[in-house]
C-alpha cells in the first residue's frame, strides 16, 4: 500500500487518468452516455421547442417539476452534464486520433511485413507449382498483383518472397470520417456563437415590410458573439406583397408562397422574389423563411368619446389544424379618462358550432378548416383603463384584464361587414382581414463549412467500413533447393485484417489468378504435390 | 391530383403481397420443420479446416471446384443446393420458399410504384407508405444477402414473419389513403432522404433479426455445453446456422447501413435547413435518429474492440429499438415537426 501512494505522484495520477479517458473502452462507454443523455430531451417537454408544455408540466407535477427545471431537464441540449458528456467525448477523441494519425501515417510510408516463416498456418493458405524460374514467376505475380497492392520483394538465395498489403484507404477512411467530425463539432460551435435568428409577423401590404434589424423583430435569438453586438446584421427590408395558401379539395394544403419585394432600406422594392417553404430566399449570407402564416382582422370602433379608430391587427392560431386564431385589439382614449376599449377575440376562418346548429350571435364557435368562409371574428369588449401608462411591454396578442380597471361591454359573433353596438355609444364593425406571414430571418456563418465536413464524414465512413484490409505473401522457391531445373513451389499465404467481405471467396480468386500466372508443371514430371489449398482456418497461434 | 383507381389497385396489390409473403412462411417453416438445417448449411459447418490434395494428373482436375468450401458456391440461392436425386423435403420447401418470396417481392414492388403513380410523388411521405418500403427493401436485403451466403435461406422464416407484421400493421392501423403532398414535404429531398431513412431501416431490420438468432444460438450453445434445460423456445436452435455466420451477416449489414443511414440523417438536416429554418432543432424524430445512430456508432466501436465485443449483439438490438421507438412511438404519441404519419 505504501509503495503504490509512493508512486501515485499528480502526474502520475493525470498521466493514468489521461490514458482512460482516451481509451476505447471509455469512448464507448460516453458514446452509450450521450444517446442516453438524449433521451429525455424527446420525451420531456422542452424549453427551446415548447415552452407553454415546459410551464403546464413544472405546475402540474410540483417540487419535481421545479427540480427537473433546475437541473436543466427542460433544456437537455444546453445542459451542463450533456455538455459534459460531448466534451469529454471531444477530448477522448482527440486523444485518441493524434497517436493513430502518427501511425497510419507511418504505416503508408513503411514496407510490408516479411513473410511469416509458416505461410500455411495463416487463416487462408495454399500451394501450386510452376515450371516458371523464381525470378520469373515473381515477376509474372508482381503483375497479376496490379497496382492495388502494395508489394514488396525480398530474396534469400533462391528463394523469393513477396510481400503484398492492400486496403491502407481503410484506416485513412477511418480517419478522414472521426476528423471531419470534430471539424463538424468545430463548425457547429462556431455557427452557435455567431449566428442570430429573428422571426417576426409580417402583415401583407407594401407599407407592412421590415428591416433586419434587431429591434424590428418579435422575437430575436442571438448567439453569444452576436448578442454581444459582434454580428451587424446584414442590411436589407422587405415587404409582403401577397401571401396566398391553396388547398385541395379535402381541404389538404398545397401551397404556401408569400411574395416579396425587398431591398437594402425599407420601401426601395428593388427585387421580387416568391418564398415559399422549401424555398427560402437567401440573402447577404442570411436566409429568409415563411414558416407560418395566419389572419388579421380589420375593425372600426366607435370610441366613447365620440372619434372612430381603425384597426387591423394579427391574430395568432391556437390549433394549427384550422388555424382557429386568438388575438385582441387595444384603442387608446384620451389621456386619464378611463375611455381605452380592449377587444379579445378569436377569428374563425371556416366557423363551426360544437353540435353543428346554425351560427348565432351567441354560439361558441370553432373552427373547420384553415380555409377562409364567412369567417366569425368573436370579440368580447372591455372598456376604461387598458394600462398604457404603465411601464413595460404589453402582449400585442392579449388583453390583461386581471388588473380590474377595466369593464365588460358585452360579446359578440361578428360576420363580414356586420357591427355591433354596446353599451356608451361602443360600436365595433368587422371590416374584413388580411392575411399575415411569419417570417424568420436566419444567419449561421458556418454552415457550409459544416455540410463540407458532413460529406466529408460520409465519405470516410464508406472508406472505413467497406475498404477490406488484406495481406497477403507468397514464397517461391524450387521444390529442390539449388537445383534450377526441379519445378518452382509457390506457396501462398492470406490474412484479413478487418472483417468485411468473404476473404475465403476473395483469397481462393486471388490463388487462381496467381496459379494461372505462371506456366504449369507439365503432368507426370513430379512428385505429388501439385495444388494445396486451405482455407478459413482459424489463426494458429 | 390523385388517381383513385391506381390508388386501389396499389392497395389490392399490397395485400397480394402480404398473402404472399405468407404462402413463403409457410414455405420456410416447412424447411425449417422438415429440414435437417439444410444440407448446404450442415457442410458449410465443418468446410472449415479441411484440406485437399489433388494427386498426380491434377490438371485435368478443377482444383477450384473442389478445393473450395461449399460455402462459396454459385451466387444463386436456387442453384446453391445439392442436385435433385438427394433433395429432402425441407430442401423442396425451401427451394418452394424462395420462389415465392421473389414473386412476393415483384408484387409489393409492382404496389410501391402504382402507389408513387397514384400519388405522383414518390410513395414513401406517410407511415402506410413508408412501413410498406422497408419491409421491401428488409426482403430484398434478406434475398441478397442469402444470394451471397445461400446458407442462410432457412432464416427466410424470420425475416419474413417480422416483414408481414409490419405490413399488416401498415394495411391496418397505419394506413392512410393516397394523398397529395403537403407544402412542406414538397422537395425532392423527400426522394432523397426518406430513400435513405428506409432502405437504412430496412436493411438494419434484417440485422437485429439475425442478431436475436444469433443470441438464440449462442445461448442455446451455453446452456447445452454446460448441461442445462434447454428451455422451449430453445428448440429452435439447434437448427441454426453456426453463431459466427449469424454474427458475421448481421454485422456487415449494419455496416452496410450505417454510412447509408448517416447520409440519409445528413440529408434530413440540409432539407431541414431548407423546410425549416435551421439544419438541427432536437426535435423528437431528430433525437431518435441521433440516439439510434450514437447507439449503432456504439454497436460498430464495440465490435472493434476486444472485451467489448460480447455487448454488440445486444447493442445492435438496442439501435433497432430506438429505430422502431422513433418510428412509431415518436410518429403516433410525441408531436413534432415530423408529424406526416397521416394518422387523424
Amino acid at each position: 500500500m505504501s509503495l503504490l501512494t509512493a508512486v501515485a505522484t499528480p502526474r502520475r495520477i493525470l498521466r493514468r487518468a489521461w490514458r482512460r479517458l482516451v481509451s476505447m473502452r471509455t469512448a464507448l462507454i460516453l458514446l452509450f452516455l450521450l444517446a442516453v443523455a438524449a433521451v429525455p430531451g424527446s420525451l420531456l417537454p422542452q424549453w427551446p421547442l415548447n415552452p407553454t408544455k415546459v410551464t403546464a408540466y413544472i405546475a402540474s407535477h410540483g417540487w419535481w417539476g421545479h427540480l427537473l427545471d433546475h437541473l436543466g431537464f427542460f433544456d437537455v441540449f444546453a445542459s451542463t452534464w450533456f455538455a459534459a458528456i460531448y466534451l469529454l467525448l471531444f477530448i477522448s477523441l482527440v486523444g485518441c486520433l493524434i497517436p493513430r494519425v502518427r501511425v497510419h501515417a507511418r504505416a503508408m510510408r513503411a514496407k510490408p511485413l516479411p513473410a511469416p516463416k509458416h505461410l500455411d498456418r495463416l487463416p487462408e493458405s495454399g500451394a501450386f507449382e510452376t515450371s516458371a524460374s523464381a525470378a520469373e514467376f515473381s515477376a509474372a505475380a508482381r503483375g497479376t498483383l496490379g497496382r492495388r497492392w502494395r508489394v514488396v520483394e525480398r530474396a534469400d538465395g533462391d528463394t523469393v518472397t513477396l510481400s503484398a498489403e492492400k486496403g491502407y484507404s481503410r484506416e485513412t477512411g477511418n480517419l478522414v470520417f472521426h476528423i471531419a467530425l470534430l471539424v463538424a463539432l468545430i463548425a457547429i460551435a462556431i455557427g452557435r456563437l455567431y449566428n442570430y435568428e429573428g422571426s417576426i409577423v409580417v402583415l401583407q401590404g407594401a407599407n407592412q415590410g421590415f428591416c433586419n434589424t434587431v429591434t424590428s423583430y418579435d422575437s430575436w435569438q442571438p448567439g453569444r458573439f452576436a448578442s454581444e453586438g459582434k454580428v451587424s446584421p446584414a442590411p436589407f427590408c422587405l415587404a409582403v406583397d401577397k401571401f396566398t395558401a391553396k388547398y385541395d379539395s379535402a381541404g389538404e394544403p398545397t401551397e404556401f408562397a408569400a411574395d416579396v419585394a425587398y431591398g437594402p432600406v425599407a420601401n426601395t422594392r428593388a427585387h421580387q422574389t416568391v418564398i415559399k417553404v422549401n424555398h427560402p430566399l437567401r440573402l447577404e449570407g442570411d436566409r429568409v423563411y415563411l414558416i407560418s402564416h395566419g389572419f388579421a382582422p380589420e375593425i372600426t370602433v366607435h370610441m366613447p368619446d365620440g372619434s372612430t379608430q381603425h384597426s387591423v391587427q394579427a391574430f395568432i392560431p391556437t390549433d394549427p389544424a384550422t388555424l382557429y386564431s386568438e388575438g385582441a385589439f387595444k384603442l387608446q382614449g384620451p389621456q386619464g379618462k378611463n375611455e381605452d376599449v380592449g377587444i379579445e377575440g378569436f377569428f374563425a376562418p371556416t366557423p363551426a358550432t360544437a353540435d353543428g346548429s346554425p351560427i348565432a350571435s351567441n354560439s361558441v364557435i370553432t373552427s373547420s378548416s384553415p380555409q377562409v368562409s364567412n369567417p366569425v371574428l368573436g370579440i368580447t369588449v372591455y372598456t376604461g383603463d387598458i394600462g398604457y401608462d404603465k411601464t413595460g411591454p404589453q402582449n400585442v396578442y392579449s388583453l390583461d384584464t386581471s388588473a380590474g380597471t377595466l369593464k365588460q361591454l358585452g360579446m359578440a359573433n361578428l360576420v363580414e361587414g356586420q357591427t355591433t353596438r354596446m353599451a356608451g355609444g361602443v360600436s365595433v364593425t368587422f371590416d374584413g382581414w388580411i392575411p399575415w406571414a411569419g417570417m424568420q430571418v436566419s444567419h449561421d456563418p458556418s454552415q457550409d463549412y459544416l455540410l463540407v465536413a458532413a460529406a466529408a464524414m460520409v465519405l470516410g465512413l464508406i472508406g472505413s467500413l467497406s475498404v477490406r484490409r488484406r495481406r497477403v505473401w507468397l514464397r517461391v522457391a524450387p521444390a529442390t533447393p539449388g537445383d534450377h531445373a526441379s519445378p518452382t513451389v509457390v506457396s501462398v499465404g492470406g490474412l484479413a485484417r478487418s472483417d468485411s467481405g468473404n476473404f475465403t471467396e476473395e483469397f481462393s480468386a486471388l490463388f487462381e489468378r496467381l496459379r494461372a500466372s505462371g506456366p504449369p508443371v507439365e503432368a507426370g514430371n513430379s512428385g505429388s504435390l501439385r495444388v494445396t489449398r486451405d482455407a478459413g482456418k482459424e489463426r494458429s497461434k | 391530383m390523385i388517381n383513385s383507381g391506381m390508388a386501389h389497385l396499389s392497395d389490392a396489390l399490397f395485400t397480394t403481397a402480404i398473402a404472399t409473403y405468407s404462402v413463403g412462411i409457410v414455405g420456410y417453416a416447412g424447411e425449417y420443420a422438415f429440414g435437417r438445417r439444410g444440407r448446404v448449411a450442415e457442410s458449410a459447418a465443418v468446410a472449415v479446416d479441411q484440406r485437399v490434395l489433388v494427386g498426380a494428373g491434377g490438371p485435368n482436375v478443377d482444383a477450384s471446384a473442389v478445393s473450395r468450401p461449399p460455402v462459396s458456391g454459385p451466387p444463386a440461392g436456387v442453384a446453391a443446393v445439392p442436385p435433385s436425386s438427394r433433395r429432402s423435403a425441407g430442401d423442396r420447401f425451401g427451394r418452394f420458399a424462395i420462389v415465392v418470396t421473389i414473386i412476393g417481392v415483384l408484387i409489393h414492388l409492382t404496389s410501391i410504384t402504382i402507389r408513387g403513380v397514384a400519388v405522383d410523388t414518390v410513395p414513401w411521405s406517410n407511415m402506410y407508405e413508408f412501413s410498406s418500403v422497408v419491409g421491401l427493401i428488409a426482403v430484398i436485403s434478406f434475398l441478397i444477402a442469402m444470394a451471397r451466403m445461400p446458407q442462410i435461406r432457412y432464416l427466410g422464416l424470420f425475416i419474413l414473419g417480422p416483414v408481414v407484421v409490419v405490413m399488416f400493421l401498415a394495411g391496418t392501423v397505419l394506413y392512410s389513403q393516397a394523398s397529395p403532398l403537403v407544402p412542406a414535404l414538397q422537395s425532392y429531398w423527400l426522394a432523397i432522404h426518406v430513400t435513405a431513412a428506409a432502405s437504412s431501416e430496412g436493411v438494419l431490420m434484417t440485422s437485429s433479426v439475425l442478431t436475436i438468432l444469433y443470441l438464440v444460438r449462442t445461448r442455446y450453445d451455453a446452456r447445452v455445453a454446460a448441461g442445462l434445460p434447454v428451455p422451449f423456445i430453445g428448440g429452435i436452435a439447434p437448427k441454426l446456422s453456426v453463431p459466427a455466420t449469424l454474427d458475421k451477416v448481421a454485422y456487415r449489414l449494419a455496416a452496410f447501413a450505417f454510412p447509408l443511414y448517416t447520409f440519409g440523417i445528413i440529408c434530413g438536416a440540409i432539407w431541414a435547413e431548407a423546410a425549416w429554418g435551421r439544419y438541427w432543432g432536437w426535435d423528437p424524430k431528430e433525437t431518435w435518429a441521433f440516439i439510434a445512430w450514437v447507439v449503432y456508432a456504439c454497436y460498430l466501436h464495440a465490435r472493434a474492440t476486444a472485451g467489448m465485443r460480447k455487448w454488440a449483439p445486444w447493442i445492435n438490438l438496442l439501435g433497432f429499438g430506438a429505430m422502431t421507438f422513433n418510428f412509431f412511438v415518436v410518429n403516433i404519441f410525441i408531436s413534432g415537426l415530423h408529424s406526416y404519419a397521416g394518422l387523424n
